[in-house]
């Protein structure tokens, strides 16, 4: 090839990289234009305040109400039965395999994570259904299993992965310095694991806690299938539920183009957005402070 | 007594951390063995060789399971060539200033984002704006657009591993930096760029609530495979099946055949990777 030719590609390449680039940046910019314009028109109708703090969500009667606080006390139930589950289960997991597990029994472990991480969400929905529903109601004598604890456990085997990986790099990254002296002054190896190892590694368990809320709070077809969608304020976790991302899911499918009820929905995930942001930003600045800390 | 009371409790210690992991393993078998038993008794050839039919009581799933197979192969190509291009970007070419830090920021920030939320926007996108209407094309897309923050990230860390001798021995012999790139990073991060590629697109082809508003059917005639109409797809077949059918209990056996099929499919893409990963780990020494 001639030298022209070869220089001229070199350089029309480098611009197709920075598009590319560039590309990304607008695919949010879209993302976020497309949430702000909707949620605009839908305030144009409903107060934001009355949305927000609304008790009643029933966009179909014939005095329609948009009040989505039900779907916020439903997410924020699901997510955080799913972490109570999840956060104990997670953190021992990983303190096991990072600490205890022997390098062949690490072997098995983390390719099962990686498996569990892999099943589509909608196969644990299904399960959701067919095997922790009716085990719920046999063991609380409801009528169904579809409800908010139902959810939770389905949603906590969803973040488990997420937690465990990250959680385990924490732990794993402990400098063996920290560890040889507490085990100098006498301390058992229990004792080194609760008071030396997870305090330093605290950040790091912060940020998988985080954003395996991420996870949770966004995820949809499992709670979509297993919770029940009655979009009342629930009482408990034997109520059912109906959150955030089940409720756009369940109505977009059949309101009317550009009306009040289909820009409700892009508020609804406008208020979403949010939130896993906020729970993602925050794991990545624990992230990055366990990351600085431990560099130096 | 002292000595015995510390063994106990260090069983106690030892034992609480092996419950919690041993919980998450039963978790794994438990979704694994009841999707097996039960599943694998209306798997069969003429189940996978077979449209749905009466009302999809009866039949097989070949037309999700085609649906699946191209949606899938439309996200590649809509997700791998812009992926790959943008992390070659930020590994090769990007200096570390304002705008460099923006992206990286923004890649961080898109795969956070709730796949729903990517649903909604194929929906106002794709299918309003740009008029590709309820259609495989939208939703190859839509999968796309989601897969495309997971190929930047695991590109741009296979390309972090070509060490920079290797750039410089190619530029030192007059390549250009195009050159370069096209011929020795890109074939040598090759088994890492295939490894993450693998893996997105066995978590795009789970994914179902993207799909929701952007394509996916009920139910469709005959085998289906048309880029610019409706597709059935086996994640979505499955929901159906288990919530949307009119006779739900009639149609479980289809319901667990077609979990069976789609955990199939996710786990053997997923091996596929494990085994490139595995085998290019052992090439390095």
């Amino acid at each position: 090839m001639r030298f022209k030719t070869r220089l001229s590609l070199d350089i029309a390449f480098k611009y197709i990289f920075k598009i590319t680039g560039l590309l990304v940046l607008a695919a949010l910019a879209g993302i976020l234009g497309m949430l702000v314009y909707n949620s605009f028109s839908f305030f144009m109708d409903v107060r934001p305040f009355d949305f927000i703090t609304g008790m009643e969500w029933n966009p179909t009667g014939k005095n329609p109400k948009y009040g989505m606080l039900p779907l916020i006390v439903s997410t924020t139930l699901v997510t955080f039965g799913a972490m109570l589950i999840a956060i104990p289960l997670g953190i021992g997991t990983a303190a096991f395999i990072s600490e205890y597990a022997s390098a062949k029994v690490k072997n098995i472990l983390k390719p099962m994570i990686e498996m569990l991480a892999a099943v589509p969400s909608v196969v644990i929905g299904f399960l959701g259904i067919v095997l922790v529903g009716p085990g719920i109601a046999d063991l609380a004598n409801l009528p169904n299993g579809l409800n908010a604890l139902n959810g939770a456990v389905l949603l906590a085997v969803m973040a488990l992965p997420t937690i465990i990986t990250i959680a385990e790099d924490a732990i794993h990254a402990i400098p063996k310095t920290y560890k040889e002296a507490s085990y100098a002054l006498g301390a058992t190896k229990w004792e080194t694991l609760c008071k030396v190892t997870i305090p330093a590694a605290a950040p790091g368990i912060i940020a998988a806690i985080m954003l395996g809320v991420g996870r949770a709070v966004g995820e949809t077809m499992t709670v979509l299938m297993a919770t029940g969608n009655a979009a009342l304020l629930p009482d408990g976790m034997f109520d059912s539920v109906k959150t955030m991302t089940a409720t756009i899911a369940i109505e977009m499918g059949e309101v009317p183009y550009r009306t009040t009820h289909y820009f409700a929905l892009y508020a609804i995930a406008t208020v979403l957005f949010g939130m896993t942001l906020v729970a993602n930003l925050v794991g990545e600045y624990f992230i990055n402070r366990f990351r600085k800390y431990h560099a130096a | 007594m002292q000595r015995k009371k510390f063994k106990l409790s260090s069983a106690v210690e030892w034992g609480t951390l092996l419950l919690s992991t041993g919980l998450v393993c039963f978790f794994l078998i438990v979704i694994l063995l009841e999707i097996i038993m039960k599943g694998s008794g209306s798997l069969s050839w003429n189940f996978i060789a077979d449209i749905p039919r009466e009302g999809m009581t009866k039949g097989g799933i070949l037309t999700p399971i085609i649906g699946t197979v191209l949606l899938t192969m439309l996200t590649a190509l809509f997700s791998i060539p812009f992926g790959v291009c943008c992390a070659i970007y930020l590994n090769e070419y990007a200096e570390n200033n304002w705008l460099t830090r923006i992206i990286r920021a923004a890649i961080r920030n898109l795969s956070g984002v709730p796949s729903i939320i990517y649903g909604l926007f194929g929906l106002a996108l794709f299918v309003q704006a740009l008029q590709f209407g309820t259609s495989m094309l939208a939703a190859g897309m839509t999968l796309g657009l989601l897969s495309l923050p997971y190929i930047i990230t695991t590109t741009e860390e296979a390309l972090m591993r070509i060490p920079a001798s290797m750039r410089e021995a190619a530029l030192a012999v007059g390549a250009t930096k195009f050159e370069t790139i096209k011929d020795v990073v890109i074939p040598s991060a090759m088994p890492g760029i295939l490894t993450g590629v693998v893996l997105t697109l066995s978590r795009a082809a789970g994914e179902t609530a993207p799909i929701l508003f952007t394509g996916a059917a009920f139910y469709i005639n005959g085998v289906g495979g048309a880029v610019n109409n409706e597709f059935m797809a086996l994640p979505y077949h499955l929901y159906m099946l288990s919530t949307q059918h009119q006779s739900i209990e009639e149609v479980r056996p289809i319901a667990y055949g077609t979990a069976l099929v789609l955990i199939i499919v996710v786990f053997l893409m997923n091996l596929t990777a494990f085994y490139i990963r595995y085998k290019y780990r052992k090439n390095e020494y």
